[in-house]
């Protein structure tokens, strides 16, 4: 890297930093727990819209990993999803109204929240819908994973979003509050992705999945980015540069082996299609506040009209971790 | 006849607390050596806990750095301390705040009794270890190291590369050859009293504070010039990745490290309550009385190791995404690309289906859809046949099909009029097959009722695309098995390569073989080719076809295929 790519990198850091500075007003502190914060905690910050029903599971969830404490930023919830995270003991949240696009997607509201109360702990960054699972999850906390990456020297965690299904029509599912999704959803495409390296951050840039088969067919390059960077030792001069895809400085974003070998790796189960996802693309799509002009969002909704099927012959019923280190999806690394 | 235990405690005092009552209240005497970056409340409140204990004793605090000679000192002042307090302890081992005992201990003491003259100190000269980390071996013995490996690296680097450059070296006292083995030792009271009593230790002392890592090489060198009777196996089982760290075993290791029939393992997490609730516990255990077998974590960790340095070849995902030429190999397995056939024999696909056990696709980088076996929209691992989607990104396709049918043999169509993107990656690839038959793709042509001048046009579009494909697999870097027969060989001598192809990819019933498929007509084809000669074209991929008469199969011209590679 030459001096000058690294100081326009480390420009548009610090611009990074300064909006997420800016854009800290337009947060209303709600319920504000961070005092509960130990030496050590792992945090875990969320930005969440009329997602109430899916909040008793995920707390649940991440709880049971062992997460300590849970930032949310409500961005204009109408469904009384806040009214339920402010009253939970292991909850601090923020409430806006302000645009979610102009804050880059939500990044510098988690990004100012990030710099005020993640320095110096683990902090896993995730959407309600997204479910982090890692080698060994069904019998090691997240704190063995955290534990053996700080002897490792390791400050970055890579995922893959791996986009969750059910099997015949969406809206035929009902899903009930505090359910696991996966009961429902729990088919995934095991082999279909493409990646590639991104030049400016270094980071991998991994598309395909049932998204890219179903509604991107015909403008491939228009898919959704499934790698994330979601758990990372955070430190005050980090940021995100686009949602939890790539970080800089850049180092932070070296969560793959270039020389053969395999680094640990997850997955992030993405608990989107279920009966709750043609009402949101329509609302979604009507506040235009997404990502590419909402692209993804029409997208969806021209595919859902009919109500499509996004499982096929070779779709994957889901087990469990080993299943997905074994495809390939996902790997241990040298942690035994 | 007694055990003493060393102990050096830095962190996670409650685990310790734990492990001291444990040793001590089976009549096993512990020194403790706790870190001097403990703070003084905690260390007075770990003491106070252990205040009940009588044979307990703490020794002289000091703070010790990985891979410094600190920890040799440390475990030097506690063992003087245990040999001098503890005189009836025969055998004496040093163990960590996070080495957990997994047999009972009276069964370690018996193991121990009927071995008394004998020291477990892995031990071994450095030529012949491998685990040298930063690549520095008799370096450690011969250069000096006043620089910390952890917090000062670059100093350290450059002291290291200076003292290389002007062929700096100290020299080994007189008396010592360096060996190297794990730093968990159990040694006799004669052994290490002679080490710790020797007249020329502040000698030896003097030497080893600037040698690197003498944790690892104080102890096993000096046994090796006092002990009568080395075992050179450390009793502590221990496994380090591959940056030189010790593993950590958790409560999923519970039955690996009970079925190893280890005495102490190191290092067991924190938090692992499931392993030092069992292993701590009182309740009877089955005594065994057998060796220690550490062969089956042995694999998970070498396994472990390997998958991080070597990761699974063929296989691109989230955390393994290779540099160009670091992939091992492209692929995951063997595949047989098929160039030329299915434009000359009627059937070609479904006929080498029948006969052959593997998956046998159509031409998979045809323009308009990827053309799967049996015309199927999608393929394992959900691939689809949609020609966008794969020609985003063909190198994925490809790599991924082989991928997710891993234990299937994939056999593909290829040719001049589909995606060219993948020439390299295909000639690159050591798992590749490629059998050509060098302009086939004239015989649709031929067969085909368009206009002559459109023809004219394919012709020499795709007679060039073949040629700079050809090019590529004979070039240098290729790496792919290829064979090449122009139109002319082959159709003068089918059988043989056709041999070639079926015997390479495997035949359902071995044997002889099975009934050829059926050539397309070729009467007049080579006044086809003579009338694109005179429309100023030249055809040469194919062969020599004369214009006159028809070429009819025969085995009298036969002459050998050639190999690329």
């Amino acid at each position: 890297m030459g001096v000058w790519t690294s100081y326009r990198l480390r420009l548009k850091r610090k611009q990074c930093h300064i909006r997420a500075f800016r854009k800290r007003r337009e947060l209303t502190e709600i319920a504000n727990r961070t005092g509960a914060i130990k030496q050590g905690d792992i945090l875990c910050f969320s930005t969440i819209r009329n997602e109430c029903i899916r909040l008793p599971y995920f707390l649940n969830y991440y709880r049971d990993l062992g997460v300590n404490h849970f930032l949310f930023v409500d961005n204009g919830s109408t469904d009384g999803g806040a009214e339920y995270l402010a009253d939970q003991a292991d909850v601090s949240l923020w409430s806006t109204d302000a645009s979610y696009k102009s804050a880059n997607f939500g990044v510098h509201w988690t990004g100012w929240l990030q710099r005020r109360y993640a320095h110096g702990h683990w902090s896993l960054v995730v959407d309600p819908d997204e479910f982090l699972v890692y080698p060994f999850c069904d019998t090691r906390p997240l704190r063995a994973l955290t534990d053996w990456l700080d002897t490792s020297d390791v400050r970055s965690f890579g995922v893959m979003l791996l986009d969750m299904y059910p099997k015949g029509p969406m809206h035929s599912l009902t899903y009930a509050a505090g359910q696991n999704p996966f009961e429902l959803a729990d088919w995934f495409d095991c082999g279909n992705y493409s990646i590639s390296k991104n030049p400016k951050y270094g980071n991998l840039w991994i598309q395909g999945g049932p998204r890219a088969r179903a509604f991107f067919r015909d403008d491939p390059e228009k898919a959704p980015a499934l790698n994330k960077i979601p758990l990372v030792k955070w430190k005050r001069n980090y940021t995100y540069v686009s949602s939890t895809h790539a970080l800089l400085p850049r180092g932070l974003n070296l969560v793959y082996d270039q020389w053969g070998g395999e680094k640990a790796s997850g997955c992030l189960l993405h608990a989107k299609f279920l009966d709750t996802f043609k009402e949101k693309s329509i609302e979604e799509l009507k506040r235009g506040q997404h990502y590419a002009n909402s692209h993804e969002y029409r997208a969806y909704h021209d595919g859902t009209n009919e109500d499509t099927d996004l499982w096929c012959d070779w779709s994957e019923k889901y087990m469990n971790w080993r299943q997905l280190e074994m495809l390939g999806l996902m790997s241990k690394g040298n942690w035994a | 006849m007694s055990l003493g235990i060393v102990m050096l405690v830095h962190d996670a005092l409650d685990r310790a607390e734990q492990l001291v009552r444990h040793w001590a209240t089976h009549d096993c005497p512990v020194v403790v050596h706790v870190d001097a970056y403990v703070t003084q409340d905690d260390f007075a409140n770990f003491t106070a806990a252990l205040d009940d204990l009588d044979n307990v004793r703490f020794c002289k605090r000091r703070h010790c750095e990985w891979g410094t000679w600190s920890l040799v000192a440390a475990s030097q002042t506690a063992s003087e301390a245990m040999l001098e307090t503890f005189p009836d302890v025969q055998h004496v081992l040093l163990a960590s705040g996070s080495c957990l005992p997994l047999r009972p201990i009276s069964e370690m003491r018996a193991y121990l009794s009927n071995r008394s003259q004998t020291d477990f100190i892995e031990s071994a000269t450095t030529e012949d270890v491998p685990w040298t980390i930063g690549g520095l071996d008799i370096e450690r013995f011969t250069l000096r190291f006043p620089f910390s490996w952890k917090r000062q690296r670059r100093l350290f680097d450059y002291y290291v590369s200076i003292q290389r450059k002007l062929d700096l070296k100290r020299t080994i006292p007189f008396g010592l050859i360096p060996h190297l083995g794990s730093q968990w030792w159990c040694l006799t009271r004669a052994t290490l009293s002679a080490i710790l009593n020797d007249p020329q230790r502040p000698r030896f002392d003097q030497y080893f504070r600037r040698v690197w890592i003498p944790d690892e090489s104080y102890y096993q060198t000096l046994a090796r010039r006092h002990s009568s009777r080395i075992e050179s196996r450390s009793l502590t089982l221990s496994k380090f990745d591959f940056q030189g760290k010790p593993h950590v075993f958790y409560d999923d290791h519970l039955q690996l490290l009970r079925r190893s029939d280890c005495f102490v393992a190191r290092k067991a997490w924190r938090y692992a309550d499931k392993l030092y609730d069992s292993f701590l516990s009182d309740q009877p255990t089955v005594v065994t009385g057998a060796e220690p077998n550490p062969g089956k974590i042995d694999r998970i960790f070498t396994k472990a190791i390997e998958r991080r340095t070597k990761g699974r070849p063929g296989l691109y995902m989230p955390s393994r995404f290779p540099r160009d030429g670091h992939e091992g190999n492209i692929t995951a397995a063997r595949y047989t690309v098929l160039e030329g056939f299915s434009e000359l024999f009627d059937g070609f696909e479904d006929w080498l289906a029948d006969v052959v056990s593997a998956r046998v696709h159509g031409h998979l980088f045809a323009e308009d859809k990827a053309h799967f076996a049996g015309g199927a929209p999608e393929f394992f691992g959900a691939l689809t046949d949609s020609a966008k989607l794969r020609d985003y990104n063909p190198k994925a396709f490809l790599t991924n099909l082989i991928w997710n049918t891993r234990g299937e043999r994939q056999c593909f169509q290829y040719g001049p009029s589909d995606n060219q993107d993948l020439s390299w990656v295909m000639a690159k690839d050591t798992n590749a097959r490629i059998y050509v038959v060098s302009g086939a793709w004239a015989v649709p042509l031929f067969h085909s009722n368009r206009n002559f001048s459109d023809i004219r046009r394919e012709a020499a579009r795709l007679q060039k695309l073949e040629s700079e494909h050809l090019t590529v697999l004979r070039s240098g870097h290729a790496r792919a098995r290829t064979q090449i027969w122009s139109l002319a060989d082959f159709v003068l001598n089918p059988t043989e390569p056709l041999q070639t192809v079926l015997d390479d990819i495997g035949l359902r019933q071995p044997g002889a073989l099975p009934k050829l498929p059926k050539m397309k007509p070729l009467q007049g084809f080579g006044q086809f080719l003579q009338d694109l000669k005179n429309q100023g074209m030249h055809p040469y991929l194919m062969g020599d076809f004369p214009a006159g008469h028809d070429l009819v199969p025969t085995a009298r011209i036969q002459r050998k295929p050639y190999l690329v590679k």
